[in-house]
């Protein structure tokens, strides 16, 4: 009995210490409990029940945990299982260095190579959009803005990075297709180039951000050493900042590619479903992300060889993206220079 | 002769190409600022006149002009409503067991990176991912169950990933001074660090509830229609999104249709625009901040 009123008297006096040192959430429910418990009354109930409570939580949370490793389990075992009925039809070596992809009528031939190259061709030509924007802008942000223009520049330019795909594939095909047949006349309806231009403003941002981070993290002091030296704010900014942040510049570099690679709806709607093995931008071509689309708005029975190289052709862009991101992390972490 | 007084033809040089080089990097970044202001509008002028309270009322139709996103914006709710109850209570839980109860282990390291490697895979993988696991393993077919748990995957990781940084925020000496008074972990978790990096968590969410909202090629996977007239009742029902009503208005021939894409386009946006404007503000309104 003394026992307990020792511990209430503890226990209030330790809710108010909680109350003037933290911010207490009094009104969260079961934080009250709190107060009570103590460190010197090991077998006291309440902390027991505290005891209790945290070990059935922690199963609970440490389930969630592991989901991301599931859906990663989920994603190759699914993809591995369900292309191997193809690889049973298609050799893989016809897949891979195949340069016809006819998959939908006879006679069917499962080349990959032609939506492979559509999809390079589209995330290249992206990359002549988005780099010079993304350097032009992370290096103005960075190095020439005043802190006015730059907080609502900066916003305003990862607003664009929620514009979704599906926008852009609207403005590719309504407003600048026609906008680019006044110039060229030779360009087809669905074509390469109007899809590589949304493409690359999509990933501006990406580019613009990340490389604005990396810019910035360069000390001042390099930067003031080189003006000090006599050098112009060109010469400072190409041969001190950006050398110093190259690791940062490449991989947002690389993770904006790899982002072109995936993007779907965009290319699905403007660069069209013709798969072809060429260089010419104003014709149509197809992704491997149109591919999937293609097949999966069409009424492809379940089991059939087309349903089965929907897989085979994921795999291929699962792969695809995986290896570009692991390098972009690599760089990032192996060749950052470290300042400290 | 003085170098101060009279710059050398090649120091002139040196400076000029600096002065271009300021003017091209800002003339860029207003250029693209231009582009997409120009792409902006010219998606309101085309789409502006069929804004109106018809559009909203009608479902789809073969007729542009009885034409409306009634379907789409019903079925938009019920999927972005299944996304949230599924992602967002396992990413919060995810998030927190990893930043603060797991002990740093290879295993913690090896999570985390499969993570960040989730957050680059393309949204088209998740797509078929859901078409096996949710529309024919489970039997969902082509509901909006299968939809919203589609999209619930491919928002976990990158509520998780924000989920962590913001909790990364909450400084060291809260959890101390609450473990110093005799609290659990769990107890100072979620009465102190969680109720302090809500608003960051919740603008994580928000965020990525937008990108799911906007998200399209994952759900033409998992069987969502373009033409349905009718508003989904129950989880089972088949049901169209925003953004694949404006997929379809886009693909056909007719110029009105492109119109009603505008139109839903308008929809779409501004309907992100408010969800991200709500994240702005709450990140002001951060509700404590430390020193």
């Amino acid at each position: 009995m003394v026992h307990g009123e020792e511990l209430g008297l503890a226990s209030e006096s330790k809710s108010v210490a909680v109350g003037d040192a933290l911010p207490h959430q009094g009104g969260s429910p079961g934080c009250d409990g709190l107060s009570s418990v103590s460190l010197f009354s090991s077998t006291d109930k309440h902390y027991r029940l505290a005891k209790w409570e945290q070990r059935v939580v922690m199963v609970v949370l440490r389930i969630c945990a592991w989901c991301s490793i599931a859906i990663t389990a989920g994603i190759v075992v699914i993809l591995l299982s369900e292309a191997a009925p193809f690889f049973k039809e298609v050799s893989w070596r016809d897949f891979l260095f195949g340069t016809q992809w006819v998959p939908l009528f006879e006679p069917r031939s499962f080349g990959v190579l032609p939506i492979i190259w559509g999809t390079l061709l589209v995330s290249v030509g992206a990359c002549f959009v988005s780099v010079p924007f993304g350097l032009g802008i992370a290096i103005f942000l960075s190095e020439f803005a005043r802190p006015r223009t730059r907080s609502f520049l900066k916003p305003l330019i990862e607003l664009l990075a929620g514009i979704p795909s599906v926008v852009f594939g609207y403005f590719a095909l309504i407003t600048i297709t026609p906008g680019l047949q006044k110039i060229f006349p030779n360009i087809e309806v669905f074509n390469a180039f109007s899809a590589s231009i949304v493409v690359g403003i999509m990933t501006v941002p990406m580019i613009s951000s990340l490389s604005d981070d990396a810019l910035r993290a360069v000390p001042r002091s390099l930067r003031e050493a080189g003006y000090a030296m006599g050098a112009t704010s060109f010469e400072v900014s190409l041969r001190v900042v950006l050398p110093a942040a190259i690791s940062g510049v490449i991989a947002s570099i690389i993770l904006a590619f790899s982002r072109a690679i995936g993007e779907t709806m965009a290319v699905t709607l403007a660069a069209g479903a013709t798969p072809k093995l060429t260089m010419n931008f104003f014709e149509s071509i197809q992704t491997m992300t149109a591919y999937i689309v293609q097949v999966s708005i069409g009424d492809t029975p379940h089991g059939s060889i087309e349903y089965h190289s929907l897989f085979a052709v994921a795999l291929v862009l699962f792969l695809l993206t995986l290896v570009m991101n692991t390098i972009a992390g690599w760089v990032l972490k192996k060749t950052q220079i470290s300042y400290n | 002769m003085n170098v101060l007084s009279s710059p050398s033809a090649h120091l002139r040089r040196r400076q000029a190409i600096a002065k271009w080089f300021r003017r091209i990097c800002r003339f860029m970044s207003y250029l693209l600022v231009g582009i997409v202001c120009y792409l902006l509008w010219d998606v309101i002028s085309d789409g502006w006149h069929w804004l109106s309270w018809d559009f909203f009322q009608n479902y789809a139709s073969r007729m542009p002009a009885k034409s409306g996103v009634r379907a789409a914006i019903s079925g938009s709710i019920w999927v972005m409503a299944i996304t949230i109850i599924f992602a967002v209570p396992v990413g919060i839980a995810a998030a927190t067991y990893l930043e603060e109860l797991m002990e740093q282990s290879r295993l913690k390291q090896f999570i985390s990176l499969n993570i960040q490697n989730l957050a680059g895979v393309p949204s088209i993988v998740y797509g078929i991912l859901g078409l096996t696991v949710f529309v024919r393993f489970l039997g969902f077919g082509g509901s909006v169950l299968s939809g919203g748990l589609t999209l619930g995957l491919l928002i976990l990781p990158i509520i998780i990933i924000a989920t962590r940084e913001s909790l990364r925020s909450v400084p060291q000496t809260v959890r101390q001074a609450a473990m110093a008074l005799g609290a659990t972990k769990w107890q100072t978790v979620r009465c102190y660090v969680l109720p302090t990096s809500f608003s960051g968590i919740l603008t994580g969410i928000i965020l990525a509830i937008s990108r799911a909202v906007g998200e399209t090629a994952p759900l033409i996977l998992v069987g969502a229609v373009a033409y349905i007239r009718y508003v989904p009742e129950n989880p089972l029902d088949a049901y169209t999104t925003l953004p694949i009503q404006i997929y379809n208005w886009v693909g056909k021939p007719k110029a009105e249709f492109h119109e009603l894409a505008a139109s839903g386009i308008i929809v779409l946006l501004s309907l992100m625009f408010l969800t991200n404007l709500c994240a702005i503000i709450l990140r002001h309104k951060k509700q404590r901040t430390y020193v």
